[in-house]
């Protein structure tokens, strides 16, 4: 930490010295912070290859994930054959099914999130901001919604609808974004006690100005943080209920549908339950490192 | 007392608190009826100990709070009438300052931001090159170097934050800026200069101020008249002079004798005045005379009648007590012996 810190102090005078002045906002010392924390630049990395595979993996390979090897069933991985994961019991190639899966589960981790991010804001941040009955009102409806299990409303779903993979997206989303909106409330309230929302009302600023403006970019770490850590939750989520048979159809797959067929191969082909596991473990390890880094990152005490 | 820059009439702020399932919430009276006007170019200092309704009394008179009764009337219109649109073009007129220098600066906007908004607020379509200008022009009046335009809050220290604050306020050239306690959280150098500055400001802009502040030495520097609330009520409203050197009412006169001197072997020869107990819950004020529970003087008819507020030998200076002449008396009785 020492060396850091002097490197920055003679980086300061350096840029005194040039006779420029030095604007440091909040967000230039949350990335400065952010980048020296090792851990969490190697999440990053780490998870920008998983998706780069994730792309094109399967674009480039030989193979494809519904393709049937009848001569290779339940091979172990090798880089003889071309099959470098293995096959599966149907004779699929693992590694295309691998990165396949993690497309899926990704995107049900992205998607979901951000459903559950553009709600969570907008409905915590009116029912913050505008407090009394409207709050009331609002948060009484997320209590309610609370009270329905997450299994329960997706079986619903899927008996109603059939099974269908953007049903997973709406029913994990409309879940999650409850927890969203309750940490965003409570920030709002306590943002929207600071004295600059009073003079911003004070130049006469309109309310959805104020939240836009001085509300929302002031609770915005906490939501960071959250966010990093609901993906990692949706991806587990979505393989539990792929696990249950909720989830994807095959022949499309996900880590969470690899997992559940490794786990009923366990003794005859082990390698198809620990390698999308692997994966599925390191994102998530991943997730969380970043939501760590963006935590420290972003607390204004650090400063 | 024609052309009036504000005048407040019978103005009360009472807030709903509490109320359960089965009772209905009792009201807290943070201001009740006060009554006050206010020049161009004057400073009227409001004092008084916390949760008196100082505070309370600056948001309702700009329209933050809505006041539950009583007319503020600006340059001839009463504000309490207005909606909400006709309102927000008044404000560029009625500005505030606040206590906590950082907390009124929103951390994820650049000082020059900062500065603007209001500029963009009060004249939609201005240039961003003027706004800009006229940003740089009012830092340089406040004693800021323009090129820091494009720092943070977080950068500056508690009384550049207040010097921000302050050119915030200014910058739409209004007639009234209320100060409420700017400087009570500045060392004691900057507040000289915080309160030199504001000075200054009012004699370039002809601005009135209504000063909010527990600090009886800092208001005695920068008021004109002063006044003093206690439990949201006005106890004793004149000129500075006259309550500095008369003051009529009990609460006054206890607290100016807890004013520190420096010199201690003056203080050591001034009659000590404090008053004893806390302030009782404004939730359940005493009946008649609020400052009854406190006061030496207090008398059964204090207990049941309310004094009204009389002039004393000025016009200008007014007090609410039953008693005031005869506590005058008194000290003018006691002064020569006590000496």
């Amino acid at each position: 930490m020492g060396f850091l810190t002097q490197r920055r102090d003679r980086q300061l005078a350096a840029m005194q010295a040039a006779g420029r002045t030095v604007g440091r906002s909040l967000w230039q010392d949350a990335t400065r912070r952010f980048l020296s924390n090792k851990v969490a630049v190697g999440s990053v990395i780490v998870l920008l290859l998983i998706s780069v595979m994730a792309v094109f993996a399967p674009l480039l390979s030989p193979h494809t994930m519904e393709d049937f090897y009848w001569e290779y069933i339940l091979v172990p991985p090798t880089l003889e054959n071309g099959h470098w994961f293995g096959t599966d019991s149907n004779g699929r190639d693992m590694f295309v099914r691998t990165f396949y899966g993690a497309r899926v589960s990704l995107t049900i981790g992205v998607m979901t999130t951000a459903v559950a991010l553009v709600i969570g804001v907008t409905w915590g941040s009116v029912a913050g901001f505008f407090g009394g009955k409207i709050d009331n009102f609002m948060m009484r409806i997320v209590d309610v919604l609370y009270a329905l299990p997450l299994l329960f409303f997706i079986i619903i779903l899927v008996t109603v609808f059939g099974r269908n993979i953007y049903l997973v997206f709406i029913g994990i989303g409309a879940v999650e974004w409850l927890t969203m909106s309750r940490i965003v409330r409570g920030q709002t309230l306590s943002v929207k006690q600071k004295e600059y929302v009073e003079a911003a009302r004070a130049i006469g600023l309109s309310n959805l100005v104020i939240v836009r403006r001085h509300v929302v970019p002031n609770i915005v770490g906490p939501v960071i943080v959250f966010v990093t850590l609901l993906i990692p939750t949706t991806i587990l989520v979505e393989s539990y209920l792929s696990f249950l048979g909720l989830g994807v159809q095959e022949p499309m797959t996900s880590w969470g549908t690899l997992i559940s067929q490794g786990a009923a191969n366990i003794d005859t082909g082990p390698w198809l339950l620990l390698i999308p596991g692997t994966f599925l473990a390191i994102t998530l390890f991943c997730f969380n490192f970043i939501g760590d880094g963006l935590r420290d990152a972003l607390d204004p005490e650090g400063r | 007392m024609t052309r009036r820059l504000l005048q407040v009439e019978n103005l009360r702020v009472h807030f709903p608190v509490g109320g359960g399932l089965f009772s209905g919430p009792r009201m807290l009276k943070a201001v009740d009826d006060v009554s006050f006007s206010l020049g161009p170019a004057e400073t009227l200092g409001v004092v008084g100990e916390s949760g008196c309704g100082k505070s309370s009394l600056g948001r309702a008179v700009l329209q933050l709070i809505p006041p539950t009764a009583g007319r503020v009337i600006w340059q001839g219109e009463d504000l309490c009438r207005l909606d909400a649109d006709a309102m927000n073009v008044k404000r560029s007129e009625l500005q505030l300052v606040f206590q906590d220098p950082l907390a009124s600066l929103n951390p994820r906007m650049s000082v020059g931001a900062i500065l603007r908004e209001p500029l963009y607020s009060f004249e939609p379509g201005i240039a961003r090159s003027e706004a800009e200008d006229r940003a740089a022009s009012m830092m340089r009046r406040v004693g800021l170097r323009p090129e820091m335009m494009n720092r943070y809050p977080n950068e500056f220290s508690g009384g550049q934050c207040q010097r921000i604050s302050i050119a915030r306020a200014m910058i739409s050239r209004p007639r009234l800026v209320v100060c409420d306690e700017p400087v009570s959280a500045l060392d004691v150098s900057i507040q000289a200069q915080i309160i030199a500055l504001l000075r200054e400001l009012q004699a370039e802009y002809e601005v009135s101020y209504i000063f909010i502040s527990h600090d009886l030495s800092v208001v005695r520097h920068l008021c004109h008249r002063i006044m003093v609330l206690y439990l949201g009520k006005l106890m004793e409203i004149g000129p500075k002079r006259e309550i500095f050197d008369t003051p009529r009412h009990p609460y006054t006169q206890s607290l100016l004798s807890a004013v520190p001197i420096p010199d201690p072997r003056q203080a050591r020869q001034r009659e000590q005045k404090l008053i004893e107990g806390d302030l009782p819950s404004p939730l359940n004020p005493p009946s008649g005379c609020v400052f009854r529970t406190r006061c030496p003087h207090a008398t059964p008819l204090c207990l049941k009648a309310t004094p009204a507020l009389e002039s004393t030998g000025s016009e200008a200076h007014q007090v609410a007590c039953h008693y005031w002449q005869d506590i005058t008396r008194d000290t003018h009785t006691e002064k020569p012996t006590g000496e």
